[in-house]
């Protein structure tokens, strides 16, 4: 018994699911009961749709139990740690059967991933144990010179996973070749994109893993000083950082000649963000860290050349770091295995919206759109139909169903008009209104537009009054042209991706669902019945039981009606939420 | 476009003096000197009263060095900073992607009616500020809403109608 561990995944989105709580009770429990086991927390383990998560571990083998609160897992105490009987009912996953959801792992390759949901991310020792630093180690001891870790690094195929996708090994020469007594490196961990959370389940989950990468580019690039730059929305994600700095520091990763290499100085400060999505251009991100506007500045010269406070500066995403030390462990050639001619390696995306299995999920680059969608998502809700995914988030574009077979590598989702971007792989289902998603996406970047290219500015504004007015059922022949055309003007004249790429959800949508916007605009309808003013909800006579359930649940009242009796809803103060059609049982509320 | 925070903040800038000016005075000691300080003093002044006061701007600028000019276009530039009080818990509703397509706007919708402010408003008493937000990185328990770091999940509007009620219900009980 004292070799069993009970586990909690403690990550932002468990703790949101009530992990914290689990986590209490089971201390409490152990401590009343005088239990013998040793509890620890981790971070995600990806399976975001099964949380809060408990992993209990024991001399027969290892199980996941998933949606646990704080009743369960008094259970699951009772039965499996009291009487050592691992109770079925709750469990998730485990090594020695098959579980419903072992589909989740079986085509995942973790190498970013690879220590997430495994250790303690405030325990630099869990690191270690898992051979983390010992690339670190292993460079410092057999004197590796930085010519040699560019040209694994190269030779790796990596590329920058913050949506660039330009070669990392490349960058880091670029910084290694110009000469300065200063040099930075920096870690872009501004993760704008809504519907992206890869970046800080890495930080939650492994901190050193970017530290040590990061270490390792310094040695390659020849800086002295880092910073990483974080999003202020992510206050866990900052208070690991903080503390994997510290221990560090401590255990001689970081600070002045590290691991006793004479002359190896490097240490990381941490810079939050404020708030601004255009911050994770890496012009843009320099200027912020200088204190200034965050607006972009014009290359070249790149920030290899001429960077942060006008030094050569090496630039790459929270991911990118990740992957490093475990390609210094195991060879360029082993991770270039993974993947396809030009992608190399595997990519991490965080699946969202219309999904069964939303989460994190780390596959090797190539697998197919449906793949991930149906394998590792496990398909769409409520057995609607899938209609687009959409890549990118504001810089994307969405992807149809019926192109669903698309390789996922650089190439080819730049083919279909949407971006790798970083990660953020949002699913739509039948219900979800493209116009509405551009309109969306519009609306985003124009508030986030720094104002500095005209185009940009007021380009953006000009393309959302156009959708808004499409939406509300004003649209007008000749709007689909218009759009298209501010939208390349757009792109030909803004000076960063954010203005380059801010028209992509909307091309995307016109190139694939034209249709939809001709029925918004010849027919004043929205097929997926979402745009307001588009849409009223009303009760059918016929099959309204009175059960009083839309009443009762309608935030504004709208809705009366005696107990047994036909209810109605008054169309004035109806603000077409679509509660009442979600929540009734008999199909009595209608959509028109 | 950016422009826009600038305009809504500038007519609501009160002039009231802050209670403790002193408490500008660690932030004064550990940025003195240093470069690329504009972000964190702001950061740490906002931290310090809840919003940048105009008192603060100017006292930061003399003892700083730095620039009001410089110092408001930053603080307007950035969604973070606030230069009117806020109210004493502030509600971020997610409005990204994921929370979009599972209906985040019916969650603002109801929090507008229930508080009787829109979005971006602090309520008379000053208890509840309403935010929306681009994304909390929540985004498999869409919709979602945070509240003084607290994250809720899976939300309908009646639900988080129901949070800030309780919220409300702990607030009076705390003031008898």
């Amino acid at each position: 018994m004292g070799t069993t561990k009970v586990i909690v995944g403690l990550g932002s989105c468990g703790i949101a699911a009530g992990a914290g709580k689990v986590y209490e009770k089971i201390r409490a429990v152990k401590e009343a009961e005088n239990l013998d086991f040793k509890l620890s927390k981790t971070s995600c383990v990806g399976m975001c749709y099964r949380e809060p998560l408990v992993e209990i571990i024991d001399d027969s083998g290892q199980y996941l139990y998933g949606e646990i609160n704080e009743e369960k897992i008094v259970d699951i105490m009772n039965t499996h740690i009291v009487n050592n009987n691992p109770l079925k009912e709750y469990l998730v996953y485990t090594d020695l059967y098959d579980t419903p959801d072992k589909k989740f792992f079986e085509s995942q390759v973790k190498i970013a991933l690879r220590n997430c949901g495994m250790i303690d991310p405030e325990n630099i020792k869990e690191y270690e144990s898992r051979g983390g630093y010992s690339a670190l180690k292993n460079i410092v001891s057999e004197d590796i010179s930085s010519q040699e870790i560019i040209r694994e690094v190269l030779n790796s195929g990596l590329r920058g996973r913050g949506g660039g996708g330009f070669l990392t090994g490349m960058k880091w020469k670029f910084t290694s070749n110009n000469q300065s007594s200063e040099k930075y490196v920096v870690c872009n961990a501004d993760e704008g994109d809504p519907g992206a959370f890869m970046d800080r389940s890495l930080l939650e989950g492994d901190p050193h893993s970017v530290l040590e990468g990061m270490i390792i580019a310094a040695i390659a690039v020849g800086a002295s000083e880092g910073v990483i730059y974080c999003r202020a929305e992510y206050p866990l994600a900052l208070k690991r950082l903080d503390i994997a700095i510290r221990d560090a520091r401590e255990n001689g990763y970081l600070g002045t000649d590290i691991l006793g290499k004479q002359g190896f100085n490097f240490d990381i400060n941490i810079k939050e963000g404020a708030g601004a999505f255009v911050c994770g251009e890496e012009t843009a991100l320099i200027a912020s860290v200088e204190g200034e506007r965050g607006m972009p500045r014009r290359r070249p010269p790149f920030p290899a050349q001429s960077g942060l406070w006008k030094k050569p500066t090496n630039i790459n995403n929270v991911e990118t770091y990740a992957n490093i030390p475990w390609i210094m462990q195991n060879g360029a050639d082993e991770y270039s295995k993974h993947g396809t001619e030009k992608s190399k390696g595997t990519k991490v995306f965080a699946l969202a919206g219309k999904i069964r299995h939303g989460g994190l999920v780390e596959v090797p680059m190539g697998v197919s759109i449906k793949d991930i969608v149906y394998k590792l998502g496990g398909g769409i809700p409520h057995d609607r139909s899938f209609k687009a995914v959409q890549l990118g988030g504001p810089s994307g574009g969405c992807i149809p169903a019926y192109l669903s077979d698309t390789l996922v590598d650089y190439e080819s989702v730049n083919a279909t008009g949407a971006i790798m971007g970083s990660g953020g792989l949002v699913v739509m289902d039948e219900s979800t209104c493209m116009v509405d998603i551009a309109r969306f996406f519009l609306d985003f970047t124009r508030k986030e537009s720094c104002g500095k290219c005209t185009f940009c500015r007021i380009g953006t504004k000009r393309m959302l009054e156009i959708l808004v007015r499409i939406t509300e059922g004003e649209g007008e022949d000749g709007d689909i042209g218009k759009l298209e055309e501010l939208a390349y003007q757009i792109k030909d004249s803004s000076l960063c991706g954010l203005g380059q790429t801010a028209p992509n959800p909307v091309l995307t949508t016109i190139k694939y669902f034209r249709a939809e916007y001709e029925a918004h605009i010849e027919q004043k309808k929205c097929p997926s019945k979402v745009c307001k003013k588009l849409i009223t909800y009303e009760v059918n006579d016929h099959t309204c039981t009175g059960c009083t359930v839309c009443a009762r649940n309608c935030p504004v009242n709208a809705i009366s009606g005696e107990r047994k009796k036909v209810h109605f809803i008054d169309q004035d103060i109806c603000i077409r939420c679509g509660i009442c059609y979600n929540k009734c049982k008999f199909d009595a509320i209608m959509l028109s | 476009m950016r422009v826009e925070r600038i305009k809504r903040k500038r007519c609501d800038l009160p002039s009231e003096k802050i209670a403790d000016i002193s408490l500008l005075d660690s932030i004064i000691e550990k940025y003195n000197g240093k470069r690329g300080i504009m972000i964190p003093v702001l950061q740490e002044t906002q931290a310090a009263y809840g919003y940048i006061p105009r008192e603060a701007f100017e006292i930061l600028s003399e003892k700083l060095g730095l620039k009001l000019n410089d110092m408001y276009g930053v603080a307007t530039f950035y969604a973070q900073f606030r230069l009117a009080p806020v109210g004493k818990h502030i509600i971020k509703v997610c409005h990204g992607t994921a929370c979009h397509v599972q209906n985040a706007g019916t969650i603002t919708d109801a929090l507008t009616e229930a508080l009787k402010i829109e979005d971006g408003e602090t309520t008379g008493d000053r208890l509840f500020t309403l935010e929306s937000v681009a994304c909390l990185g929540c985004c498999s328990l869409a919709p979602v809403m945070m509240i003084s770091n607290e994250t809720y999940g899976k939300l309908t509007g009646k639900e988080a109608v129901k949070v800030i009620k309780e919220i409300k219900l702990k607030e009076s009980e705390f003031s008898i």
